[in-house]
């Protein structure tokens, strides 16, 4: 159910400017690993490199390897759809869709890439939104719209929604950051239960987060404005936050910069 | 250092003048529009009976009263259905090519353009090109067909530009999320999209019905008149309602000028109708209803 993700050398692109450059790093299983660092730095695109998400954005392209369970994902004959199906993500804003009610928010992926039956569906739909935490909010009101939510029951049903077609990996672009602190520790316990499953990559600007959550982090900065992101530093999160090797960590941790 | 400033008497004297003029402005713009549905409504009941409704002008010599517009209400309902069926699915699909595929290209581009250019082309203009190309040259008979290809001439500009409007306020993060769950790109289109949009797409059809439904140039040159029922649009002469108005209106007759009066009022119901039943649908789908 849950897969390594190993990168060499990946430089992303927007047109002519280079966002992130030269990036190396693995990402093990059923386990947690936070990127950090300052705005503008690339953490979302590596994120978005990783389920070939990037590429959606016109002009936007990527060189380099990523590796899932030693297969290339960027490989010429690599259906870039199949891999989306096998690596989820949920977005900064939460994004039901405004047209379908919470149940079909949860099995869009399912309904919108086949068949399943009735029984199935109702089967998917309870386990992914238990798996969410969300289960017991929204049993009693599952056909009414999935806009109709607050904010941080809507991010859960978005949640919902991406481990509802079983991906091997999650990545998440900063889930908390439009959300109150319950609701942030509601998906920062949910993400700790996930673990078991998935691989799960999140991208956060808030460093307990980071500290709390993760098991590995990764500290991406940038030389200056307009050239391209790196990553500095990557180790067990508990040494990043207490023992870094890189001055620049240390800085933007302690808050000198950033 | 500041203080907390009072509104002066100035400002309130400005704030009350304009608010004079919006509201000046706004009676002037109803005025036309009340007016014009006073005058239909009080001259189109006098003959808004049910002869009217279910018979045409056939057999009704120049002097009778009676008679009806049964023939034409059957030909604009025919021609504005054909227009909406050639014109809607193409007029969709490009929407939905510059959006969605276009990316701005060399080929966005043109097709922007020229879909600039027809929004402006005369309605005169259009019947003209069927005139010439089915009727004349093809050899094609007169026909509530071809009538309909000059309506949806004029359609598809404004179908295009409404659609595409709509489909660009549909947020970016929609497409991603559904791109996340490994849905193909045409799926996302079809499903996310699509129904997203479909409110806004569906009251900008409308709009282009409503223009069209009121076109009489056209139909002239392309649909010729009758006097008779044709059911078939495809064969031989048709009437609709804007020709049916402009007939009677320019007979001698104060019994064909009543039946001008109400062929036009029918024809802002008709207009009317499909608005409302096109909002019943919209409303009926849109995501607001059971919250």
């Amino acid at each position: 159910m849950s897969k390594q993700i190993q990168v060499s050398g990946l430089d992303a692109y927007y047109g002519g400017h280079k966002a992130i450059e030269d990036v190396s790093m693995t990402i093990e299983p059923r386990s947690i690993t936070a990127f950090i660092g300052p705005s503008g730095c690339g953490k979302s695109t590596f994120l978005r490199t990783l389920n070939r998400m990037h590429e959606v954005i016109p002009g936007a392209r990527v060189e380099g390897k990523v590796l899932l369970d030693g297969e290339d994902l960027y490989a010429a004959t690599v259906e870039p759809v199949s891999v989306r199906r096998m690596i989820g993500m949920v977005f900064q804003r939460p994004n039901p869709f405004p047209t379908m009610s919470i149940y079909e928010n949860v099995a869009a992926g399912l309904r919108l890439n086949g068949r399943t039956s009735k029984s199935e569906m109702d089967g998917v739909v309870e386990e992914s939104l238990k798996g969410a935490n969300l289960w017991n909010e929204v049993k009693d009101r599952l056909s009414k719209p999935g806009a109709g939510l607050s904010g941080g029951q809507q991010q859960r049903l978005c949640i919902a929604r991406a481990i509802a077609v079983k991906p091997q990996v999650l990545l998440m672009d900063e889930p908390c950051s439009a959300l109150d602190p319950i609701s942030t520790l509601a998906i920062e316990d949910l993400m700790a239960k996930l673990k078991d499953d998935f691989t799960i990559v999140i991208v956060t600007h808030n460093m307990q987060q980071a500290a709390r959550v993760s098991d590995r982090t990764a500290f991406f900065n940038l030389a200056e404005q307009g050239k391209p992101g790196k990553v500095i530093e990557m180790d067990e999160t508990s040494r990043m936050f207490t023992n870094p090797s890189e001055k620049a960590t240390e800085d933007y941790i302690t808050g000198r910069f950033g | 250092m500041t203080t907390i400033q009072h509104i002066s008497t100035g400002r309130r004297v400005k704030d009350r003048m304009v608010q004079g003029l919006v509201y000046l402005a706004f009676a002037l713009a109803v005025v036309p529009l009340v007016s014009v549905l006073w005058l239909v409504i009080s001259n189109g009941l006098a003959r808004f009976d049910m002869e009217f409704l279910t018979h045409s002008m056939r057999n009704i010599g120049a002097r009778d009263a009676g008679g009806g517009a049964y023939h034409a209400i059957i030909g604009t309902l025919e021609q504005v259905l054909l227009a909406s069926v050639i014109s809607v699915p193409i007029g969709l699909l490009t929407a939905i090519y510059l959006v969605e595929y276009g990316n701005g290209g060399r080929l966005s581009r043109a097709i922007s353009f020229f879909v600039d250019v027809m929004t402006g082309i005369p309605s005169v203009v259009a019947g003209l090109f069927v005139l010439a190309f089915w009727i004349l040259f093809l050899g094609m008979p007169y026909s509530g067909f071809a009538g309909a290809m000059a309506l949806s001439i004029l359609m598809m500009p404004t179908v295009v530009r409404s659609a595409e409007e709509m489909l660009r306020l549909v947020p970016a993060d929609l497409r991603e999320a559904s791109y996340a769950l490994g849905v193909p790109k045409w799926r996302t289109i079809v499903k996310v999209v699509l129904p997203t949009a479909l409110t806004g797409i569906i009251t900008g059809v409308m709009l282009a019905v409503a223009r069209v439904a009121g076109e009489t140039a056209p139909l002239l040159l392309t649909v010729f008149f009758t006097d008779s029922i044709n059911n078939d649009p495809f064969n031989g002469p048709q009437m609709g309602l804007p020709l049916f108005v402009f007939d009677q209106a320019a007979r001698p007759n104060d019994t064909a000028i009543d039946r001008a009066w109400t062929g036009a009022l029918t024809l802002i119901l008709i207009v009317m109708l499909f608005n409302l039943v096109a909002r019943l649908i919209a409303w009926w789908r849109s995501p607001a209803r059971g919250r």
